[in-house]
C-alpha cells in the first residue's frame, strides 16, 4: 500500500511538473497582456509534432532543443500579426480569437500529419528504468521533471535579475506606469508572448516523448493548466507553479482510492481554493478581479 | 403609434413570419424541417448566454454545462422515470437551473477574464462526470435508448417523434415562450439595471445597486434558459453526448451571439442562424471544416466585432 502511495505521488509530481510549465506559460501572456490564450495546447501540440519532424534530421536531442524556438517564433509571428491588434479592448474577443485559432491549428496538424496518433522516439538510454523496485521511475520521467526544473528555475532567474525580466514583472503590475517610462510595451509583450508559447512548445516535445502525438492533445492538457493557474491565484507565477504540483499530487493520491475520480479531484481543489481563499493560494488582491 | 414603433413592429411581425413559415420556404435554399429546429434550439442557447454576455457584460465560457446538463437530464428522465415529453423539459430545465445558481454563488465575485476562466473550469466537470461516469451516462457513446414521447390532450395525441414539422412547430412554441419571458426580463426594472451594471459597474454601485446579487440572478437566470435549450436539444437528437457539456460548445455560443450581434435582442439568434447552416454545409463538402469555421471565428474578430446587425444598425444611424 505503501508503495502504491509512493508511486503515485511521484506520478503526480511528474505529472504536476508538467501542467505547471504549460501552465507558467499561460499565467505570463495571461498577467502581461490579459489574453487567455486557448490556442496555448495548440502551441503545445505544435512543439510536438515539430520534434517528430525534426528527429529525422537533429535526432531526439536536437529536436528537443530546436522544436520550441521554432514554435515560439510561430507564436510570435501570430502575435504580431493577430493578437496585437486587440490589446485594450474587451478580453472577450482575443479568447475568441484564440478559441479559433486552436481549431485552426487542430485541423491542420491532422491534415499534415493525420489523426491517427504517432510515436516519438526516445534515445535509449532515457527509457531504461532506474531503479528495479521502483520500475516506473524511468529515467524519461526524471528527465521531463530536471528539465522542467532547470527551465522554470531560468525563468525565475530571468524575471528576477534580467533588466527585460525586471520590465515584464513591473508591467503586470502597472502596464501603463511601465509605458511612461519610457519602455517599449509592444515589443516587450511579444517576447513575453513568445516565452509562453516557448514553454508550450517544450511541453508539446515532453509530452510526445511520454505519450506519443495526437491532434487533440493539447486540449486534455489545457484545463487542468487553467486550474493551476486559478488554485494557485492569478497573478503570481510562484503560485502557478505550486498550483500545478499540487493539482498533479491531488490527482495522483486520488488514484489510489478512487480511480475515476482522479480527473473530476482537481475540479473539487479549485471549488474549495475559491470557496476558502477567492484569489487563490497567492494571488494578489484586485488583480484582474 | 410613432414610426419607430411601426418599424419595430414591423420588423417583428416579418420575424415571426419567417420562422412560423420556415419548414416551407427553407427546402428552396436546400434546408431540411430538422435543420430549422436546431437552428432554434441552439439560437435560443446563444441567446441564453447573450442574457449575461450582451447584457449584464459578464463573460461566461462554460454555458455549455447548463445546457449539457439540461440534456442528460431530459434523457435521463424519459428513459428512467416517466415517458414524458413535458416532465422531460421540466426536469432538464431545473436540473441545469438549479446547478447553475448553486455554482453561480461561487462565480459572481470574479469578473472579466477571470470570470471566463473559472466558468471554463467548472463546465468542464460536468464533461468529465458524463465522460466517467459510463453506467449512468453511457460514457463517450452518449445517452441512448430515449425517445421524445407524443404529447397527450386526452382528446388527441401529436406525434412529435417521426413527424419533423410537427416537432419543429413544438420547438418553436417552447422557444418562443421562453424567448417572450426572456424579453419580459430584459425590459423590466431589473433587466435595465443588469444594462445598468454592464455600463458602469462602479456607478451602479455607488447608486446602491446590490452588484452580486444581480449577477448572480442573471445568471441564474441565464442558466434556467440554458438548461431548457439543452433538453430540447436531447428531444431533438434523441440523444445526449459529453460534446454537449464541452467548453466548445461554449465557444459555440458565445461566437453566435458575438457574429450575429451581442448588444441586439435578436443578435444571438441570426448569429446562430448563420453558424449553424455554415457548419452543416461546411462539414458536408469538406473534412476540413474546423479551419473553416476557426478562420471565420479570427475574421469576425478581427473587422466585425459588433457583428452582422450592430454593422447593420452602424450603417442606417451613418
Amino acid at each position: 500500500m505503501l508503495e502504491l502511495i509512493f508511486f503515485n505521488v511521484t506520478n503526480g509530481l511528474i505529472v504536476g511538473a508538467f501542467y505547471a510549465l504549460m501552465a507558467i506559460g499561460l499565467s505570463l501572456i495571461l498577467n502581461l497582456s490579459g489574453v487567455i490564450n486557448f490556442a496555448h495546447g495548440g502551441f503545445l501540440v505544435i512543439g510536438g509534432y515539430l520534434a517528430y519532424a525534426l528527429t529525422p534530421y537533429l535526432g531526439f536531442w536536437g529536436a528537443l532543443l530546436v522544436s520550441p524556438f521554432l514554435t515560439a517564433l510561430i507564436g510570435f509571428v501570430i502575435e504580431r500579426l493577430l493578437i496585437r491588434r486587440l490589446y485594450g479592448r474587451d478580453p472577450l474577443y482575443s479568447l475568441l480569437l484564440t478559441f479559433g485559432l486552436a481549431f485552426i491549428i487542430e485541423d491542420g496538424t491532422r491534415q499534415i500529419w493525420g489523426a491517427n496518433g504517432l510515436p516519438v522516439s526516445v534515445p535509449e538510454t532515457l527509457m531504461t528504468s532506474l531503479s528495479s523496485k521502483f520500475f516506473f521511475i524511468t529515467g524519461y520521467r526524471m528527465f521531463m521533471v530536471a528539465t522542467v526544473a532547470v527551465v522554470v528555475g531560468l525563468l525565475f532567474v530571468l524575471l528576477r535579475y534580467t533588466r527585460i525580466g525586471i520590465r515584464i514583472r513591473a508591467g503586470t503590475l502597472d502596464l501603463e506606469t511601465v509605458a511612461a517610462l519610457g519602455v517599449n510595451v509592444r515589443a516587450l509583450r511579444s517576447l513575453n508572448f513568445a516565452v509562453g508559447i516557448f514553454l508550450a512548445g517544450l511541453a508539446g516535445v515532453l509530452a510526445g516523448g511520454q505519450l506519443g502525438l495526437e491532434p487533440t492533445m493539447g486540449d486534455n492538457l489545457l484545463m487542468p493548466s487553467f486550474i493551476a493557474i486559478i488554485v494557485g491565484g492569478v497573478g503570481s507565477l510562484t503560485g502557478t507553479l505550486i498550483g500545478g504540483l499540487l493539482i498533479g499530487v491531488a490527482s495522483g493520491l486520488t488514484a489510489v482510492f478512487f480511480p475515476s475520480a482522479s480527473e473530476a479531484v482537481i475540479y473539487v481543489l479549485m471549488a474549495v481554493v475559491l470557496l476558502i481563499r477567492p484569489r487563490g493560494l497567492l494571488g494578489e488582491e484586485g488583480m484582474l478581479t | 403609434m410613432t414610426a419607430e414603433q411601426r418599424k419595430h413592429l414591423s420588423v417583428l411581425a416579418a420575424i415571426w413570419a419567417a420562422l412560423i413559415f420556415a419548414p416551407y420556404w427553407m427546402p428552396l435554399f436546400g434546408g431540411y424541417t430538422a435543420l430549422g429546429s436546431r437552428v432554434l434550439v441552439l439560437g435560443l442557447g446563444a441567446m441564453a448566454v447573450n442574457v449575461l454576455l450582451g447584457f449584464t457584460g459578464v463573460l461566461s465560457f462554460g454555458h455549455a454545462a447548463w445546457f449539457g446538463l439540461g440534456a442528460y437530464a431530459c434523457g435521463l428522465t424519459l428513459k428512467f422515470l416517466a415517458a414524458s415529453t413535458p416532465l422531460g423539459l421540466l426536469a432538464g430545465t431545473l436540473v441545469g437551473g438549479i446547478a447553475g445558481a448553486i455554482l453561480g454563488i461561487l462565480l459572481v465575485r470574479r469578473r472579466g477574464i477571470y470570470f471566463a476562466m473559472v466558468t471554463i473550469a467548472f463546465g468542464q466537470v460536468f464533461y468529465y462526470i458524463a465522460f466517467q461516469w459510463q453506467s449512468v451516462t453511457g460514457g463517450d457513446d452518449g445517452l441512448r435508448g430515449f425517445e421524445r414521447q407524443p404529447l397527450d390532450f386526452k382528446l388527441f395525441q401529436i406525434d412529435l417523434l417521426h413527424n419533423d414539422l410537427y416537432f419543429y412547430y413544438f420547438v418553436l412554441i417552447c422557444f418562443a415562450v421562453a424567448i417572450g419571458l426572456m424579453a419580459l426580463i430584459l425590459r423590466s426594472p431589473f433587466g435595465h439595471t443588469m444594462i445598468a451594471i454592464r455600463e458602469n459597474e462602479r456607478r451602479a454601485r455607488f447608486l446602491g445597486i446590490p452588484v452580486e446579487l444581480h449577477i448572480w440572478i442573471a445568471f441564474t437566470l441565464s442558466c434556467f434558459f440554458m438548461a431548457f435549450a439543452g433538453a430540447l436539444y436531447a428531444l431533438l437528437n434523441n440523444f445526449a453526448d459529453p460534446r454537449m457539456l464541452h467548453y466548445s460548445l461554449s465557444g459555440d455560443f458565445v461566437i453566435m451571439a458575438v457574429m450575429g450581434g451581442m448588444r441586439r435582442f435578436w443578435g444571438p439568434l441570426l448569429g446562430a442562424i448563420v453558424f449553424v447552416v455554415l457548419q452543416d454545409y461546411l462539414s458536408s463538402v469538406t473534412v476540413n471544416w474546423m479551419s473553416f469555421i476557426g478562420i471565420l471565428i479570427v475574421f469576425i474578430v478581427l473587422f466585425f466585432p459588433r457583428g452582422i446587425l450592430g454593422l447593420a444598425r452602424r450603417r442606417s444611424t451613418a
